[in-house]
């Protein structure tokens, strides 16, 4: 079953002026259909301005569609009964550290969402441990958020979402503020959580490193959905990707730079492993048919 | 000479349980001209240092000199420093305060006291230098998108005509297209204006592709201070202090262990990918197969 | 610099006064405060004074930092004290030029000075040993009952405590905005008043609005983790009454009977004209 299902939608934001009449309009999102696997991990790649962040924020229902359908496992978004039942199911993480922590003590925070469930004392301090442990975070339950590292603090954010177990993740841009380790601790956290406890990630992002691993990676531009596949469908693009003001990984370039002066290399490498190897290959046939000439 | 840093130490909140050494005996050479990087790890001091080449933070002990000249001497000009040595922060957000982009560039011309005919020819000028075009002028700065926003910040330093520009990452949070059009504007500006420039950012990608020096800062201290390529080729050092080198370099190494004849102090993709090429043609791989 | 400003005095340690239920410190720094104002004799000012120095004495905090909330009533303190040494009718013990000293005068004037630094030290004692967090819960437990009348309670608690984690935030923020608006050229010192609160608004200006933007973005997050309002809301921590809590709590009647016992014995003696 599909945990994430949009069906041609559109979001409009609309500007008023004082009077409240209408000033300006503008699409951000533009008749997507999109279906999510349950338990996949699915990178939304585009650039700033591209109607990607719109998207994520439908999917817990901070937004509602101008136009179409979302369904969150099944359920409408649109349906105000069913709200608490949405944004338990799907758990969201946002840009900035500081914007969402809420508790003055990590343990406290990560109980946030559980109190505002109505989950049992005893169950939140499970819930708590459990989460905090999950993210590795356990040993900071204790301390205030202030002190943390910018990575630390989405790792509390992301337990603080565990803890509402919620199927399924969206995380809009949670690197974009960081440095190079806490973005690699964030993605480490993400690609664990989705391993091991199952839970469906969407990965909001405009980090090509950060989408290797994805089981699907889906480029939006101008608030529609223009390129999707897995990551090395998607990368063999290279020209196509800069045209959406996006990028490849380092080694991806190499490779298709040495694929223009004629190598014979396969598309979409995404890995230095991967391209030592087909460079071997490549020397490896060459000696191999210089010899039986 | 422009500026030089000489055994400079910095203490944070001195006496206290939260007492901690930012900088320890920094000793730094920063000539005319230069496009140097500043990299290190969260914490590392890069921030501390760059606050103390403009005088915003005072050093507990050694010296800054400009231009020959000791900032910490008794009625030394401080603001005029702060206009020579530009410094733009990482949130452009914590500057862009005015109603329009060109009252906000005027800003910085305004507080050194220069005529408003004056003031408004720096502005033009400086927002032309970062690509900004005449019809955003009047557009409130917090409409603009993040790249723009950041041009306008930039702007609003480069209105006080400094000499050297210092840029704590400038990219972060934007775009990879919008993060290569501020770069390849300042790369501009470097070349036409040949002021200083002082890049600090955690991107060693970015880093490689533009400077010609590259400072490390680890705990408070100078690692390494060389070219891009003596720098990166010290990777396994650079890792154990939680920076890497470009990826690119780990590519040249892999393919060097494996008995490939390749270019190891490769730093960017063009460089990679001409010396593995270089090899497969003295393999006998032929260039263009028709 | 501008971020060493700490909010809350929270002094970590371990006493039985840390661990005490928040409302039971409440209830007893206020029946304190009253108690410095309703019993009045020399003898209840001792019991006070007993009682305070062995509630500061099982604290295991520091004295100095006790005594640091007197420096900001310090002025206050002095103007109380002269102004009820000079212009208090009654015998006079010292004249000066025109103004004189009453015997009057100086009771009151030490009795004014003893209320107000037993009333800032009481109310320290609660600030260092319980944490701002869970003074907000203590207090939102304890103005429950205000719900009947429709007294956002639980609101105003959340509010407090949100405000707790953000001061620091924003304190670190405006300090990174002074220091670019300075690589301006901006000048935050010098110049008059007008000059001064002008040069002010390229500060309040980027404040107000990442401000804004932090509330707003805040409120986003508080929603996605279903959020919406006390309604139906469990807590983590609730507070609950110990055995310890019971026994401070008799502690607390056993000194408010005490002080009426003594302010009683000062009637007789003062009856006996001693």
């Amino acid at each position: 079953m599909d945990i994430v299902k949009a069906e041609k939608l559109k979001y409009e934001y609309v500007q008023v002026d004082e009077e409240g009449n209408e000033e300006s309009r503008s699409v951000a999102v533009d008749g997507v259909d999109l279906d999510i696997k349950a338990g996949d991990f699915v990178a939304i790649l585009g650039h700033n301005g591209s109607g990607k962040s719109t998207l994520a924020k439908h999917m817990n229902a901070i937004l509602l569609p101008t136009e179409g359908t979302l369904y969150v496992d099944g359920k409408d978004t649109r349906d105000e009964s069913k709200l608490w039942e949405i944004r338990q199911t799907a758990g969201m993480v946002f840009q900035n550290p500081d914007n969402q922590i809420i508790g003055t003590i990590v343990e406290e925070d990560v109980g946030f969402g559980p109190e505002n469930m109505g989950v049992p004392t005893v169950e939140i301090w499970k819930r708590v441990e459990q989460s905090l442990k999950s993210v590795g975070m356990w040993e900071y339950r204790g301390h205030s958020p202030n002190k943390l590292s910018g990575g630390q603090k989405q790792r509390v954010a992301i337990a603080g979402v565990v803890a509402m177990r919620p199927k399924c993740i969206v995380l809009d841009e949670p690197t974009a503020m960081l440095d190079p380790n806490g973005r690699r601790e964030v993605i480490r956290t993400v690609r664990e959580l989705n391993r091991q406890e199952h839970v469906t990630v969407i990965l909001i992002t405009h980090y090509m490193e950060e989408v290797i691993e994805a089981d699907r990676v889906i480029v939006m531009d101008q608030g529609r959905i223009v390129m999707q596949g897995t990551p090395r469908e998607v990368f063999s693009h290279v020209e196509e990707l800069k045209g959406y003001r996006l990028d490849v990984p380092q080694e991806t370039l190499v490779a298709y730079e040495l694929q223009k002066a004629g190598i014979p290399l396969p598309n979409g490498i995404l890995t230095t492993e991967e391209l030592i190897r087909e460079l071997e290959k490549v020397k490896q046939t060459h000696t191999g048919s210089q010899r039986t000439q | 000479m422009a500026i030089k840093v000489e055994n400079l130490s910095y203490v944070y909140s001195t006496g206290t349980a939260f007492e901690k050494q930012a900088l320890k005996n920094v000793n730094l050479e920063l000539p005319d001209g230069q496009f140097v990087g500043l990299i290190g790890h969260t914490g590392s001091g890069k921030s501390t240092l760059i606050q103390h080449l403009n005088g915003l933070i005072r050093a507990t002990s050694g010296a800054v000199y400009y231009n020959g000249e000791n900032i910490y001497a008794e009625g030394y000009n401080m603001k005029k420093l702060r206009s020579k040595v530009g410094l733009v922060f990482q949130y452009p957000e914590h500057q862009l305060f005015e109603a329009d982009v060109f009252a906000d560039v005027c800003f910085g011309p305004k507080n050194l006291g220069l005529s408003q005919t004056e003031v408004e020819e720096r502005a033009r000028e400086a927002l032309r230098l970062v690509g900004m075009k005449e019809e955003h002028y009047k557009q409130s700065p917090f409409e603009l998108s993040g790249g723009q926003k950041r041009r306008v910040a930039i702007a609003g330093i480069l209105a006080m005509e400094p000499d050297v520009l210092i840029l704590d990452e400038p990219t972060a949070g934007l775009d990879p297209k919008g993060r290569d059009d501020i770069l390849d504007q300042v790369e501009r500006l470097h070349k036409e204006k040949k002021i200083t420039v002082i890049l600090v950012s955690h991107s060693m990608e970015d880093i490689a592709r533009y400077v010609e020096r590259i400072v490390v800062m680890n705990r408070g201290q100078v690692m390494f201070d060389d070219t891009p390529r003596e720098v990166f080729s010290h990777y396994r050092e650079l890792e154990k202090v939680g920076l890497a080198a470009p990826r690119v370099t780990y590519l040249m190494h892999g393919l060097q262990e494996r008995g490939w004849s390749v270019d190891t102090s490769a730093t960017t993709v063009a460089e990679a990918a001409s010396s593995i090429l270089k090899a497969l043609r003295e393999e006998g791989v032929p260039e263009k197969r028709n | 610099m501008i971020r060493e400003i700490t909010i809350g005095q929270y002094y970590p340690a371990d006493s039985v006064l840390h661990k005490l239920d928040p409302r039971v410190k409440l209830a007893a720094t206020l029946i304190f405060i009253i108690s410095l104002f309703v019993f009045r004799s020399p003898e209840a000012y001792m019991a006070a004074t007993v009682f305070l120095g062995a509630v500061i004495y099982i604290s295991k905090v520091p004295l100095k930092f006790m005594m640091r909330g007197l420096k900001s009533i310090i002025l206050l303190l002095m103007i109380t004290v002269v102004f009820n040494l000079f212009l208090t009718p009654g015998t006079a013990v010292i004249r000066i030029w025109r103004l004189q000293i009453t015997k009057e005068g100086i009771v009151t004037a030490v009795s004014m000075a003893v209320r107000l630094i037993y009333l800032i030290v009481g109310a320290s004692v609660m600030t260092l040993t319980t944490t701002p967090n869970d003074l907000t819960d203590g207090l939102e437990k304890a103005l429950t009952p205000l719900k009947k009348i429709r007294v956002p309670v639980h609101e105003i608690s959340m509010m407090m405590s949100i405000a707790l984690r953000f001061i620091p935030i924003l304190l670190e923020e405006t300090d990174k905005i002074m220091k670019a608006q300075m690589a301006r050229g901006a000048d935050f010192e010098t110049g008059g008043l007008i000059k001064k609160a002008k040069s002010m608004i390229p500060l309040l200006v980027p404040l107000f609005i990442s401000a804004f933007r932090r509330a707003n973005d805040l409120a986003m997050a508080m929603e996605a983790r279903g959020y919406h309002g006390g309604e139906g809301r469990t807590k983590m921590k609730p507070l609950v009454y110990k055995k310890r809590d019971y026994t401070a709590y008799l502690c607390l009647l056993a000194y408010l009977i005490l002080m009426f016992l003594v302010n009683r014995l000062h009637l007789v003696t003062g009856l006996l004209g001693i």
